[in-house]
């Protein structure tokens, strides 16, 4: 579980951006990123792993440690600790094989 | 020389040492550009600092924090191009499709490849939080103190649930410090720092209170000390849980202990990020007391590539203060390899740099010989993954040593460690040391991965779609107003 | 002490006092061909020491596509490759492993009528020629054996037993099963001289002298230096064939698709990774075994992969490399005696298509140096054709 301090709070009410987390409306502020969204939603893994189909959730928040991988907009294998939230984005859970869009 | 995407100096990071640099550079009218893979600048130390929701409330992250702001905003008024959202994925000299003088850098913006051409390339690429594994490091719960601190710094978002920290060093003090001005509960602050070290560090003690660290950092501890149940002197550090964190067990005082988390934020020192720098050809070398591989440079940042700079702690740990005064070294010197000054005048400029990068590393002997992490959590064994990106266990990789994978590359090889997207970041010196260990040979014996480009992964469409020389110059974003 | 030392006179035991090691044969370099043949030759009940620069599999070896391919190759190349492949069929018998090995065909595909053309001449050649294992795919078939490759493709050659194995443990099971039968490798050991002194080989390294009846010169990109010492130049130039890796892919490919006029091979393992090569070659610095990889080339090839298998747009590299292979100007190896000095031996220059022959080539070299001969025509390929 995480929450936002009063200060980011505010700022979500007078500049609120609209996204789905796993086709669920979540109210975030402007200059969140993905992960950050994510945690403050209640999900604490993003995605399984493609070996053994393990459950991860952000781990650096600095983008190198790759296990914040995300389906943004259906996008695969999109960082979300390095991509900020925009107005109607669609974000969702990366299944164990990453999928590729045919 | 500009025409668009041919520069004087090309700098990788825009941290303290890549911000200073870039100022320093344009003072002496040099084009430059400052390629950041982040949206706004700051590197890491100071993320966030021109966009945070805590500017109202400067106590919490506290004044170090946001003195960054200003050496932000100069950099952000100077003339120095910015590429923000800039993944850089490979720098190349031999293959470069201009004159040879020239390295090439390929790099992303938006899923869209991009080069471009610099005659100097400043790496200053910064540090990332060294491995720390333990059983069930990989849980979702458990994450690294820099990436909670990231989190409140960015976003002003804090963990709710049952917290433990564990770890050694002041990173873990000054999280601790700042929750605690922030009003987040802490159940328990584990301090693996070993102990008995501080009588055989006497003779470094003298520097270390003379240092600017010194008294603020015994203010900070003592507060956290007073208000967060610390403990020392643990072993058999263990994160328990099926899908996710649910308790932090481990021994202390001969007691095994137990604490119900949903949080756990490691932290054991931070190492620099060498990926770029190595699969340029830099040299690296171990460093014993700091426990990792450092890019070797000279005093004034030249590497044993022409051209190639760092700076930084991509140079080594050495903190953001010695960051910012190290980069303006850097590019002074890189200003007299262009012509811009002569000699001596290059070697008078840089007093007042050398002087305080000298207070501002006063103390770092004791520092780093204090805080050097336990052989213990370096060195795991059994089921603890030491690979994350591809689950690899210490007692898999302890066993291929006896099969004769005597190095890193032919672990890489034969168990696929290092072969996942973080490119041995967060496995690279655990794996180092497995392999001196289960040899019984130093960490420089052992030696390295041997790391390619691409740094950063890149889609094949990406590369298909590559622009050759010209095109990039309509499809290069540039950043140069405040974010 | 060794038979041999005995028969030495008393200068040449002197020098084996002051710890010169000794050995029937010693072979040179500790890639795959190297390394089959001093299993071969260890089998057999030779004395074999191998001399490694860096560690067993460092190069082409251990880095390259692990091709397992019959279709397709030069036509001097054939009965070595066919034999071979009956050597890899039952690999795990021979080396204690199965290396990986699956049989999931190849095949080279024909983009347009110019290809179709290209492939069903050879076609015919190999059926003049009384060869069956490559035969034609008619396009709807390739489309139904390859659902994902584009549409429009215009047909294939296959070599239904061909496949792909995985070059570095492949690599690394030749010199176990090596060292099991008694052959010693010395990783780490660079030879600077090579000299012949009454009868026997002299090698000068940077880990002291070694000597040997017989010497074997399987040093890779580096062998003509070797070759060079006894007034044998051959015109090997070191190339860097580049791949990439993709993160594992769901799977969509069981063959190991080639291209006919434009470089590329294309295959997914079982660990469902993509590996993308082909040929397209990096910037190489054999003497400091350092190699740049060119991305202007690369794009080239992900732009071909993306137009046979659109949805690859999507797949992400994780990792490139290049290694250093030799290459000789008609593309076929040199392997056979030497033309100019007794009892050396040659096994390199594989052209970047080396893999599948291990095997096989460990044999006929074993068989060259301790029979004297070999049943495989072996001809083409003798060191002599270039002086």
């Amino acid at each position: 579980m995480f929450k936002r301090l009063p200060e980011a709070q505010a700022e979500v009410m007078v500049n609120p951006v609209r996204v789905t987390v796993n086709g669920m409306e979540v109210v975030c502020r402007n200059g969140d990123s993905v992960a950050s969204v994510l945690f403050v939603a209640g999900i604490l893994a993003c995605r399984d792993t493609p070996v053994k189909g393990t459950p991860r959730g952000p781990f650096c928040m600095m983008g190198v440690c790759f296990d914040c991988l995300v389906n943004i907009d259906d996008v695969p294998n999109q960082q979300g600790c390095m991509v900020l939230v925009k107005p109607g984005m669609k974000i969702e859970r990366q299944q164990g094989l990453r999928e590729v869009q045919t | 020389m500009n025409t668009g995407t041919n520069y004087d100096v090309a700098i990788i990071g825009a941290g303290p040492a890549g911000m200073a640099a870039a100022i320093s550079l344009t003072k002496f009218g040099i084009n430059v550009v400052v390629l950041d893979e982040n949206v706004s600048a700051g590197g890491q130390i100071y993320r966030g600092v021109t966009t945070s929701p805590l500017s109202a409330k400067p106590q919490i992250l506290g004044d170090d924090y946001w003195s960054g702001q200003k050496l932000v905003k100069e950099f952000l008024e100077s003339s120095a191009e910015r590429i923000a959202g800039a993944s850089v994925w490979a720098v190349s000299q031999h293959t470069s499709g201009s004159e040879q003088s020239h390295f090439e850098i390929g790099y992303s913006v938006n899923a869209q490849s991009n080069i471009m051409h610099a005659r100097h390339v400043l790496l200053a690429t910064g540090a990332h939080e060294r491995p720390f594994p333990i059983p069930g490091w990989t849980l979702p719960g458990v994450m690294t103190a820099g990436a909670a601190q990231s989190l409140l710094k960015s976003t002003a978002i804090v963990p709710s649930g049952r917290l433990v920290l564990a770890g050694c060093g002041p990173l873990l003090y000054l999280i601790a410090w700042q929750y605690l001005n922030a009003g987040v509960k802490i159940e328990a602050f584990l301090d693996t720092t070993p102990k008995g070290r501080i009588p055989n560090l006497w003779p470094y003690a003298f520097d270390f209170m003379r240092s600017p660290y010194f008294l603020k950092g015994l203010k900070l501890v003592r507060e956290v000390k007073a208000n967060v149940n610390v403990i020392k002197s643990l072993s058999g550090l263990v994160a328990n849980g099926q899908e996710k964190l649910e308790s932090v067990t481990f021994k202390s005082a001969s007691k095994n202990q137990s604490i119900e988390a949903d949080h756990l934020l490691l932290h054991q020192g931070v190492i620099p990020n060498i990926n770029l720098a190595q699969a340029i050809g830099v040299t690296l070398e171990w460093n014993d007391i700091l426990k990792c591989w450092v890019p070797m440079s000279d005093a004034w940042g030249n590497t044993n590539i022409e051209r190639i700079h760092m700076a930084g702690d991509a140079a080594g740990i050495a903190g953001a203060w010695a960051a910012e005064s190290r980069g303006q070294l850097v590019a002074t010197d890189i200003a007299y390899q262009l012509g811009k000054l002569s000699l001596a005048q290059r070697d008078i400029s840089v007093t007042e740099h050398r002087k305080v990068y000298a207070r501002a590393t006063r103390g770092r002997e004791f520092f780093d010989r204090l805080f050097q992490p336990a052989q213990a959590f370096r060195r795991p064994t059994g089921d603890t993954v030491v690979c994350r990106c591809e689950e690899i266990t210490a007692q898999q990789v302890r066993e291929t040593v006896k099969i004769g994978c005597t190095g890193p590359n032919q672990m890489k090889s034969f168990l696929r460690c290092g072969m996942g997207l973080c490119q041995g970041r967060f496995c690279a010196v655990t794996v180092t040391e497995l392999i001196a260990d289960e040899r019984g040979v130093s960490e420089s014996e052992v030696g390295h991965y041997r790391l390619r480009f691409p740094t950063k992964p890149l889609t094949l469409g990406e590369l298909a779609t590559l622009p050759q020389t010209d095109e990039s110059i309509s499809a290069v974003v540039r950043l140069k107003k405040p974010v | 002490m060794s038979q041999l030392v005995q028969s030495l006179d008393l200068k040449n035991r002197c020098d084996v006092m002051r710890n010169i090691v000794t050995s029937d044969v010693i072979v040179i370099g500790g890639g795959l061909h190297g390394s089959s043949t001093a299993m071969n030759l260890a089998k057999a009940g030779a004395e074999v020491l191998l001399l490694e620069k860096n560690y067993v599999g460092r190069h082409a070896s251990g880095v390259n596509a692990g091709g397992v391919r019959t279709l397709t190759r030069h036509m001097a190349e054939v009965p070595l490759s066919l034999a071979s492949q009956q050597i890899w069929a039952n690999i795990q018998d021979h080396v204690d492993d199965d290396c990986g090995f699956e049989i999931c065909g190849q095949m080279r595909v024909a983009e347009h009528e110019a290809d179709v053309k290209t492939l069903r001449d050879r076609l015919a050649l190999m059926q003049s020629k009384g060869y069956t294992h490559e035969e034609w795919v008619e396009p709807a078939d390739v489309c139904k054996m390859i659902p994902s490759i584009v549409p429009t493709i215009k047909g294939g050659l296959i070599a239904r037993h061909d496949g792909a194995a995985d070059p570095y443990r492949t690599t690394l099971a030749f010199r176990r099963k090596a060292q099991q039968y008694g052959a010693d490798f010395r990783e780490g050991v660079t030879v600077h001289q090579v000299a012949k002194r009454n009868q026997s080989w002299w090698v000068d390294t940077d880990a002291g002298q070694f000597q040997s009846r017989v010497l074997v010169n399987c040093a890779g990109a580096w062998a003509d230096k070797i070759a060079a010492q006894f007034g044998e130049f051959v015109p090997l130039k070191a190339v860097g064939p580049m791949m990439l890796v993709t993160t594992r892919m769901p799977h969509f490919l069981e063959t190991v698709v080639l291209g006919t006029s434009r470089p590329l091979s294309f295959k997914q393992r079982a660990n469902g990774t993509v590996l993308i090569g082909g040929g397209h070659l990096a910037w190489v610095d054999r003497n400091r075994d350092v190699t740049e990889l060119d991305f202007h080339a690369l794009s080239k090839g992900a732009k071909t992969v993306c137009e046979l298998f659109p949805h690859m747009r999507n797949a992400v590299i994780s990792r490139g490399w290049a290694g250093i292979e030799a290459s000789m100007p008609d593309g076929i190896p040199v392997i056979g005696p030497s033309g100019v000095e007794e009892n050396l031996f040659h096994a390199f220059g594989f052209s970047t298509h080396g893999f599948q022959l291990g095997p096989v080539v460990g044999q006929i070299m074993k068989d060259l140096i301790l029979s004297g001969t070999t049943d495989l025509p072996i001809e083409p390929f003798h060191i002599s054709r270039f002086s």
